[in-house]
């Protein structure tokens, strides 16, 4: 099991979390605007990297506050947790 | 009108019967206040409402303040659980959070309180819960949301255990989980 350090409540078991996919998929300025295709690709398109990914996890057994946490994909080791608002920290 | 049954209240005797080596100390310390503050720390809704609390707001995560007979505990940056005695009135609460500025919602049905005290305490819970239970690092002062016995709860330690609030269609599940845990410290 992974122990994934919340920002807020500190180092807790993965059974505590929720995941919720790649983060910082922004919202399209204009929806309206988008074609079918690039419309789909934001809802449904998203990376797969081998290696570090950013993606959003909820504390959702414990603070119940999202958050982001770069992890590595092919170890799980987690590189560095951030609040929501806050920038990627740069991992290299 | 129907007479008032708290959640746990069937596990009453068992309690007492476990309760009895002292070892140990079960109950239910049923129909407490708790109410679910929600306001910007930083606002002066939350001065106030520390004003009435008599008590600033814990800022820092996990942890806990008591006033008098409250007690006030962190849930989230901008969330907060105060438990009082059960009757406890609090208009004044919701005055000053009003005009949008916060929110008091009264959540006393929707967790009853256990009380696992004793000598043994400790050790029970850890039976279920993977967070360090030593006073050194989780005392009076501190509080914690996490799982027991793969049920949400809220920790409370006090001086000689651990108030745990759980909700109140858990808390047969959880009652019947401490009696059974509780049976090889009862020898």
């Amino acid at each position: 099991m992974l122990l994934i350090p919340c920002p807020w409540c500190g180092p807790r078991e993965e059974a505590e979390f929720h995941y919720g996919g790649q983060a910082h998929v922004a919202y399209p300025d204009d929806p309206s605007a988008l074609s079918d295709e690039e419309w789909a690709r934001y809802l449904f398109f998203r990376d797969n990297p081998k290696g570090r990914f950013a993606e959003r996890w909820s504390h959702s057994a414990g603070c119940r506050r999202w958050f982001n946490a770069v992890r590595d994909t092919a170890t799980n080791e987690i590189h560095a947790v951030y609040r929501v608002g806050e920038a990627r920290p740069v991992t290299s | 009108m129907a007479e008032r049954r708290s959640p746990a209240a069937a596990f009453a005797g068992r309690f007492e019967t476990a309760s009895a080596s002292g070892a140990l100390r079960l109950a239910e310390l049923p129909f407490l206040t708790q109410l679910n503050v929600r306001v910007d720390p930083a606002s002066l809704a939350a001065d106030e409402v520390a004003g009435v609390l008599g008590a600033p707001l814990p800022t820092e995560p996990g942890t806990a303040v008591r006033s008098g007979e409250l007690t006030v505990a962190w849930l989230g940056p901008d969330e907060w659980l105060v438990i009082a005695p059960e009757g406890f009135r609090y208009e004044l609460l919701r005055k000053a959070v009003a005009d949008g500025r916060g929110s008091v919602v009264d959540v006393s049905a929707q967790r009853t309180t256990l009380l696992v005290a004793g000598p043994r305490a400790r050790d029970v819970l850890a039976h279920g819960c993977a967070l360090d239970l030593h006073p050194s690092v989780f005392g009076p002062g501190r509080c914690a949301q996490t799982t027991l016995a793969r049920t949400q709860v809220v920790l409370l330690p006090q001086q000689d255990g651990f108030l745990v609030l759980v909700r109140s269609s858990f808390a047969a599940y959880l009652a019947a989980w401490l009696l059974d845990a509780a049976t090889e410290h009862l020898l």
